[in-house]
């Protein structure tokens, strides 16, 4: 490295010098009658924050609601212990402006640190995003014991599928956005090797994405378990899909019933999932799972990100706290055409989404029912959301059945004051 | 800002667990690296902090196309081709049919040495087209710049172009902000870019902040057109109907030399050296960085058995009338010179011109029905 800089620098180090000093214009004139570019120093001396403030009038995300001149001024040049820097976290949101009625977040972590070295941006994303939830003040409960959920059993008639899923980082290793390609194996290896730890039924096996089968690959397709490279600009922009396939990787149980992508848009992402409208048991093994993992990367030294205000640290500030988006395939022929539909949702804290996932449209009667929430409450109050919500939809569907009237019912409190 | 600029945090991990898996891919990249090569460079970055990450991501994540070679690696900045010369040589070569890190590229705008292209048979050659890239000195390229070196590059250009006058008098379009309707004229007259699809420049970082600092200036009688910020700095164009190669370059070498005086005036000159020529992020367009071509009915010729081989011979290249990556429609071509370094704008254009007559006078053979076979040229 010295020598081919002594050989670059040389004649610059007048100008580096002069730079240094604050000497404005008149350094300006003369580092560019040099032969190259700037030096990232004398850059951030010559392009003031208010020169790179990025141009935020057509957008409509968390990131450009919070980000004022003043707050990128103060943290443009700052870095995370990794050498992570605001730039990076806010180029998904400069890069997709957001839809007019969707608001999307605009903005992912690098590492753990970002969100306390650039917490004048994320603590207003994420009190936004989370309705009125303040890290600052506030402390995320986690609960994991799933046996105090109750009415967890759905009506078949009416569910046909119950799922869980979370993610889970690895402390003290980069996230997607910002991970080399040695820290990214680095996760693939810690995680193989404590799920290969896994017993009964949860015992299962890893499917790496570049060296799985075309066979492997179709089951895996017939599953609706194979994960692909995003093509969504949200997660591209955000820099999450360099280096594809190297080690990402499915792995999941023989049952078929507890999965876990590696290195997606998250370290990894827990899945428990069954037919039918069994979610307590889908919640049980998700909890049993989830801890057995967790001891697994204990025993050799590793742990979960995780604080007591922010709870579980994943790559999206919407993912933060619980992580757990808990939902089911339900039929609602006729509760889905009745004009209190929506209304029904939003104050039950639900959501619904096409069967084909976030951003699918739904097709027929059948709706992805899950919760809204993620941080604030813990997992269990969230799946105990979920369960006491979809229960009262089944009923306002029997009930519009025997055509009788339905109500709307009260809202669920919420953070915001 | 710089991106990716924890390579120092990187380098605590070893040589083998960073070292790319490039055992699917196809391009020139991926043929030169090895962990020697990786080894060396890993630990570097140049002063604006481009890093060799950086530089091989877009090959990392584009393995390639089985027949088609890509590059594979691009330029952050001026400095890139010297701190990571062991990669780019090599790469060089390849591209350039074997350029030597000693060899002296050579640059010739003088368009008064061209000899002839005011007599291509407009029946055929239905228009003609000159492009280049020029980078702005003292300003990181596009897989690297920050919105505050866009601008100002966006800034500059348009001060340089505005002062332009005579043939070349004209005016600047901003992507942001752009009337429907003044959108809608530019994609008429074939002159709007696009926000970069192709994850060759996406995975580069090009497509960045779009479209901040980006923009399109065209003269008023729409034959001189340079882009702002799109793949290079800036992309300069000369284009108009018909067969008159020699005043479609004249105009090229005219009015790029206008705009080099003035940005020279402020003190941002082009990047050139008498080794690579004209700097350009991708090095597949050092050199010259010069495509100059023509759409040609040559419907009779390009299907005839050996109408690549003569491609070849006359160091031409084939495209569909899209441009780059597209099927070509009514047996109307794209032809344009191959090569970009070691080889000034005159020969490259002079090859096109005289290239171009004798694949004409090849297809009205054809059409008569009579052999072609006497015709087929020797390798240039």
């Amino acid at each position: 490295m010295a020598s081919s800089f002594t050989r670059l620098i040389s004649g610059r180090n007048k100008a580096i010098l002069l730079a240094g000093l604050g000497a404005g214009t008149m350094a300006t004139g003369f580092l560019l009658s040099e032969s190259g570019s700037l030096s990232a120093e004398a850059k951030t001396k010559l392009y003031p924050p208010s020169s790179d403030y990025p141009d935020l009038r057509k957008h409509n995300n968390c990131m450009a609601s919070a980000l004022t001149p003043a707050i990128y001024a103060k943290l443009r040049d700052k870095v995370t212990p990794n050498n992570w820097t605001l730039d990076q976290s806010i180029q998904t949101g400069v890069d997709n402006p957001g839809h007019p009625f969707i608001k999307t977040v605009g903005c992912v972590a690098g590492d753990e640190e970002s969100y306390e070295v650039f917490s004048d941006l994320f603590t207003p994303v994420i009190i936004d995003r989370h309705n009125g939830y303040d890290p600052k003040t506030m402390k995320h409960p986690t609960d994991l014991d799933a046996s105090k959920i109750t009415n967890g059993i759905f009506d078949e008639n009416y569910v046909l599928s119950s799922r869980v899923r979370t993610g889970r980082s690895i402390r003290g290793l980069s996230l997607p956005p910002a991970c080399s390609r040695a820290e990214r194996r680095e996760v693939e290896r810690v995680v193989v090797t404590a799920l290969a730890g896994l017993k009964g039924d949860l015992a299962g096996r890893y499917y790496s994405l570049g060296d799985m089968t075309e066979q492997e690959q179709q089951q895996l397709i017939d599953d609706h378990f194979l994960f692909d490279k995003p093509v969504s600009p949200l997660l591209t922009c955000a820099f999450m899909a360099r280096d594809w396939p190297d080690a990402r990787g499915i792995w999941h149980n023989n049952e078929k019933t507890f999965l876990i992508w590696i290195n997606e848009e998250d370290h990894t992402r827990v899945i428990s999932m069954e037919k039918g409208g069994n979610m307590k048991r889908v919640f049980e093994r998700f909890c049993r799972g989830l801890k057995q993992v967790e001891h697994l990367i204990q025993e050799r030294g590793w742990e979960f990100m995780w604080n007591e205000n922010l709870g579980y640290i994943l790559t999206c500030p919407s993912n933060l706290g619980t992580g757990l988006r808990a939902g089911v395939h339900v039929r609602l022929p006729k509760l889905s055409k009745d004009a209190r539909f929506s209304k029904i949702l939003d104050n039950l804290r639900l959501q619904k989404r096409g069967t084909g996932g976030v951003d699918t449209a739904a097709t027929g009667d059948t709706f992805d029912i899950s919760n809204n929430d993620r941080l604030g409450k813990s997992e269990v109050e969230l799946v105990q959301l979920l369960v006491d919500g979809v229960n009262y939809l089944i009923d306002c569907e029997k009930k519009l059945e025997k055509g009788q009237d339905i109500k709307v019912p009260a809202p669920v409190p919420q953070f915001k004051k | 800002m710089a991106k990716n600029c924890h390579n120092d945090y990187k380098m605590k991990f070893s040589l083998d667990d960073e070292y790319p898996d490039l055992s699917l891919h196809n391009n020139h990249m991926a043929k030169v690296l090895n962990k020697e090569i990786y080894g060396k460079l890993r630990g570097k970055s140049t002063p604006s902090g481009f890093t060799l990450d950086d530089v091989i991501q877009t090959g990392v994540d584009n393995p390639g196309h089985p027949f088609i070679m890509t590059v594979g690696c691009v330029a952050g900045d001026e400095e890139s081709y010297e701190v990571f010369k062991d990669l780019l040589d090599p790469v060089i070569s390849d591209r350039h049919g074997g350029y030597k890190p000693t060899d002296k590229h050579k640059t010739d705008l003088n368009f008064e040495n061209l000899k002839g292209g005011d007599d291509l048979d407009p029946n055929y050659v239905l228009s003609s087209r000159v492009r280049t890239g020029r980078s702005i000195k003292g300003f990181t390229l596009p897989p690297h710049n920050s919105r505050g070196e866009r601008r100002a590059i966006e800034k500059l250009s348009i001060e340089a172009l505005s002062s332009l006058e005579g043939e070349f008098k004209g005016k600047y379009y901003p992507l942001t902000g752009m009337t429907d309707a003044e959108q809608e004229q530019l994609i008429a007259d074939h002159f709007l870019f696009d926000k970069p699809v192709s994850p060759l420049l996406t995975c580069a970082g090009m497509a960045r902040d779009w479209p901040d600092g980006r923009g399109i200036w065209h003269n008023d009688n729409k034959t001189f057109l340079v882009w702002v910020n799109e793949e290079d700095h800036l992309r300069v164009i000369s284009m108009q109907k018909g067969g008159n190669m020699k005043e479609v370059f004249r105009r090229f070498c005219v009015g790029l030399q206008k705009i080099e005086e003035i940005f020279k005036k402020h003190n941002h000159g082009f990047m050139w050296n008498e080794h690579l020529g004209y700097i350009l992020t991708c090095p597949s367009n050092l050199g010259t960085g010069l495509r100059g071509g023509v759409h040609v009915k040559l419907p009779k010729l390009s299907t005839h058995a050996k109408f690549e081989e003569i491609l070849t011979r006359l160091r031409l290249q084939k495209r569909g009338t899209g441009g780059v990556d597209t099927a070509s429609v009514g047996g109307v071509f794209d032809i344009s010179n191959a090569d970009r370094l070691g080889s000034s704008e005159v020969y490259q254009v002079q090859l096109v011109v005289d290239g171009v007559k004798l694949m004409v006078e090849m297809e009205k053979k054809l059409e008569k029905g009579e052999s072609i076979d006497g015709m087929i040229p020797a390798q240039k």
